[in-house]
């Protein structure tokens, strides 16, 4: 019979889901404003999109905070074990119905892989998607900061970025209906509890 | 076209009363006509063809238009500032007509609405031209052909240096701000365009909004006759499409502006210039300025095309002999193009080679009238907008919406595409074989 553990507390959660649509929806309006997306109008796309990076950057900040007072930050700690055997299980071992290779326990609930993918998203993805949009947002106050970089730019890296970030949403999305059940993963997100 | 060899026709609107010949001195105070500009009755009014003398006894112009005789005197007893309809004599009807040559200047100005013109509205502010154009030792503000207008891009003040001819005079650099609100980004925003874009590009959304104006005027076919008479053919929006006098005309209502860079001064193609002609129109006026200069701003312009005569041996723009009488060359009594450019030229002193060939042309005039009301104000997506924005040819700035790197949106979707087509794969395989267990 399958063990339950409690993985993911409130904070956890909270911080994961609003930080899930904040992206989702910063995705939407940067595209818009972009030039490849017509949803809200240029104007509201803007304007949202100012107005949800500004409350992503606060989310950011009490997730950074937790992170350090709850020691939680050791989780995405790399580590080099079993990266081989995960890599041949999703490939090949998936399909046949055998075990992950990685046990997840409340001490240690990110397998090497995730700790590596979202080390990068964390310390280059959101540093450069951070950086570039505050730069963006204070283009006209560039000369006073001493700032020299064009327009063009930075605009080209946030956008790089932005494409970074879809393409982590799409994998990532699919790897959460990979538990088994097939939800497994993704109610654990959403109820804290995870069958393992 | 210019004013020499033409001069009694034009000078009745151009400075010089009372033209007798080449000499006349335009400086002299007793020379300048004060009376057009301080009449205050309305009743001041040129003879057209009078040498700039107002008529003393009722005349008839063309066969139509009845000329009434001004009282001088009861004029003199009624001066008085400068009106827009005092102005408007001259600058409404430049070109030949009313709003004819600019399209942001025409006879509705008298009496506007907030609709037409937030300031002239004359149920509103109610601005003279002078309000704006104020004058320093009568020198009218304005951009005076290549002097910039003065007014300074430093903060202005009303009244900045007694000048107040740019909108920044008045509003100031920033000129958006919340009136409840403590912060509003989108003000901000919009403030921080008018280091690039100019305030007359987004507040003055379409031109000709009054009257017709002019944007196509073809002398080559000018001088056609139907048995021995002249023609003029109307148009749908009430002006000719054909004229014998002036040619093929193209006439516009509620257009939209082209879009160049503007430091406040313009190129001119000077009386006996060489210039090449191409497929491409000779630019006659052109707005100088270009995305390095910090002067210059993205401006809206009336773009003014045509035909016109040329001497296709010295290379250079032909200055017709218009008016003047049958047999003096003149083309309104001659209908010779070669003796109306003899005649022209000689007059101003410039070699003619004896052809004459036409040559497509273009003039731009800057917009800043007819100020729409702030509800009309461009929105956002006129500019940035991938295909077909107002600023489509605006080189120089990174536009986001407009502009991107196509290589990177490449890479990016095609990455994004890859990512997706592996995972719908990979899932299907393990749908697939969880339905054959
Ligand atoms: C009804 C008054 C009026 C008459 C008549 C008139 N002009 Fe003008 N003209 C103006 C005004 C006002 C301007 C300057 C402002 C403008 O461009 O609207 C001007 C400007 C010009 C300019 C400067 C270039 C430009 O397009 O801005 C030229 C050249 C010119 N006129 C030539 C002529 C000639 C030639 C005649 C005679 C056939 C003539 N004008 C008759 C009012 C008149
Ligand atoms: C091109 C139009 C024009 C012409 C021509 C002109 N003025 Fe003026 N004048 C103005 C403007 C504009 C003002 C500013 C006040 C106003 O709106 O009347 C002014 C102001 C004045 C003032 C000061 C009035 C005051 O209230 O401060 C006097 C005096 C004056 N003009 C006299 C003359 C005389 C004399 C002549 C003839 C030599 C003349 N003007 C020709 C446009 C003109
Ligand atoms: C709200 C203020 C305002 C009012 C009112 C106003 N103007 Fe202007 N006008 C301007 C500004 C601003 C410019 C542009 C000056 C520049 O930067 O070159 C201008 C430019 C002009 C020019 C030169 C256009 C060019 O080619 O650059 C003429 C001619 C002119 N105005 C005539 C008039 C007349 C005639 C009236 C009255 C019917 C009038 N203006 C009323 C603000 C005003
Ligand atoms: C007698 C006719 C006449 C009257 C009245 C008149 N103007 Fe003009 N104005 C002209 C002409 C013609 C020009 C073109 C300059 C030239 O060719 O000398 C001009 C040029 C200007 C310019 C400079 C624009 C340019 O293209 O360089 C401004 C600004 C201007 N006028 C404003 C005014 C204002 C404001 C009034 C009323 C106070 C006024 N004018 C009254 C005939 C007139
Ligand atoms: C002589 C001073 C003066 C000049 C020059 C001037 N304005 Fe104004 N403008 C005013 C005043 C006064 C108001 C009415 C008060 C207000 O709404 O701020 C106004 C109002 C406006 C409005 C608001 C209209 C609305 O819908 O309520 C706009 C837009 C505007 N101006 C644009 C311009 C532009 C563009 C120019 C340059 C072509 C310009 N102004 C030049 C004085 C000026
Ligand atoms: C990028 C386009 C843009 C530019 C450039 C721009 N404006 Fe505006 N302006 C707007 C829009 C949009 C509004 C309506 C704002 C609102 O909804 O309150 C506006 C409103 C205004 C108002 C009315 C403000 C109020 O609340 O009554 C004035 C006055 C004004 N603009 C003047 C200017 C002047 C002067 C400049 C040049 C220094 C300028 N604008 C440049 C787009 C622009
Ligand atoms: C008249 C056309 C025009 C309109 C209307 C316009 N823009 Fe712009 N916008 C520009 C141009 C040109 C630039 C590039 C100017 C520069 O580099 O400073 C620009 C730059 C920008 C930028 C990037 C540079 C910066 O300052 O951050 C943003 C963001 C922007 N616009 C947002 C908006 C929004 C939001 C609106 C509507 C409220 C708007 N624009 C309306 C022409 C326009």
């Amino acid at each position: 019979m399958a063990q339950k553990l409690y993985l993911y507390s409130r904070f956890e959660r909270f911080w994961h889901w609003s930080q899930a649509a904040l992206i989702i929806f910063l995705l939407l309006t940067g595209f818009e404003i972009h030039g490849s997306l017509e949803i809200f109008g240029y104007e509201k796309a803007y304007l949202y999109h100012v107005y949800a990076g500004v409350a992503l950057v606060i989310l950011t900040a009490f997730a950074i905070f937790w992170h350090l007072t709850t020691g939680a930050w050791r989780h995405y700690w790399p580590v080099k074990e079993k990266i081989p055997q995960i890599c041949y299980y999703y490939v090949i071992g998936i399909f046949r119905g055998e075990p992950h290779p990685f046990e997840k326990r409340p001490d240690q609930k990110l397998n090497p892989l995730q700790r590596l993918a979202y080390i990068f998203l964390k310390l280059i993805l959101f540093p450069l998607q951070f950086i570039t949009a505050f730069l963006l947002l204070t283009y006209q106050w560039w000369s006073y900061l001493g700032i020299e970089a064009t327009f063009r730019k930075v605009a080209l890296w946030h956008t790089a970025g932005a494409f970074a970030f879809l393409f982590f949403l799409i994998i990532h999305t699919y790897l959460t209906t990979t538990g088994r059940p097939w939800y497994n993963h993704i109610r654990g997100m959403i109820l804290g509890w995870e069958e393992v | 076209m210019a004013v020499t060899s033409n001069w009694c026709r034009c000078t009745s609107c151009h400075a010089g009363y009372g033209w007798k010949d080449k000499n006349f001195d335009f400086n002299k105070v007793e020379n300048i006509d004060c009376l057009v500009c301080h009449d205050t009755t309305g009743t001041y009014k040129k003879f057209p063809t009078d040498c700039g003398y107002p008529p003393l006894k009722d005349k008839v112009f063309a066969g139509k238009k009845l000329f009434k005789a001004v009282n001088l005197s009861f004029v003199a007893q009624h001066v008085g500032p400068s009106t827009r309809e005092s102005c408007g004599k001259c600058h409404f009807y430049s070109g030949g007509g009313d709003g004819v040559k600019r399209g942001d200047i025409d006879s509705t100005l008298i009496a506007p609405d907030k609709k037409l013109d937030v300031h002239m509205d004359a149920k509103g502010l109610n601005f003279t031209c002078a309000t704006c154009h104020t004058t320093t030792a009568h020198e009218i503000d304005g951009r005076h052909y290549d002097t910039p207008a003065p007014g300074g891009l430093a903060l202005a003040f009303p009244k900045y240096e007694g000048h107040r001819v740019r909108c920044e005079s008045c509003h100031g650099l920033r000129p958006h701000r919340p009136k409840q609100k403590l912060f509003d980004w989108r003000l901000v925003k919009l403030n921080d365009h008018t280091d690039r874009v100019a305030c007359q590009t987004c507040h003055i959304p379409l031109y000709a909004r009054g009257r017709p104006t002019n944007i196509y005027w073809d002398w080559s076919t000018a001088g056609q006759f139907k048995d021995g008479k002249p023609i003029v053919k109307m148009g749908p929006l009430g002006r000719p499409v054909y004229h014998s006098k002036k040619g093929t005309l193209k006439w516009g209502r509620d257009l939209v502006p082209v879009y160049r860079w503007y430091n406040g001064t313009y190129s001119y193609i000077l009386p006996g210039e060489k210039v090449e002609a191409g497929p491409e129109p000779i630019e006659i006026i052109k707005p100088n300025g270009s995305p390095t200069d910090p002067k210059a701003r993205i401006f809206p312009f009336k773009p003014h095309l045509g035909k016109q005569p040329y001497d296709p041996v010295n290379k250079t723009l032909i200055i017709p002999k218009l008016f003047g009488p049958k047999g003096s060359g003149a083309f309104w009594a001659d209908h010779d193009w070669k003796a109306a450019a003899a005649a022209g030229m000689a007059a101003a002193g410039l070699p003619f080679s004896g052809e004459v060939t036409f040559v497509k042309t273009i003039y731009y005039h800057a917009l800043s009238h007819m100020v729409a009301p702030k509800e009309d104000a461009l929105k956002c997506g006129a500019c940035h907008i991938r295909k077909g924005g107002r600023l489509a040819d605006i080189s120089g700035v990174y536009l986001p919406g407009r502009d991107r790197v196509p290589e990177l949106d490449k890479i990016g979707a095609t990455l994004c595409l890859i990512a997706l087509c592996l995972v719908t794969i990979h899932g299907l395989a393990r749908i697939i074989l969880a339905f054959k267990k």
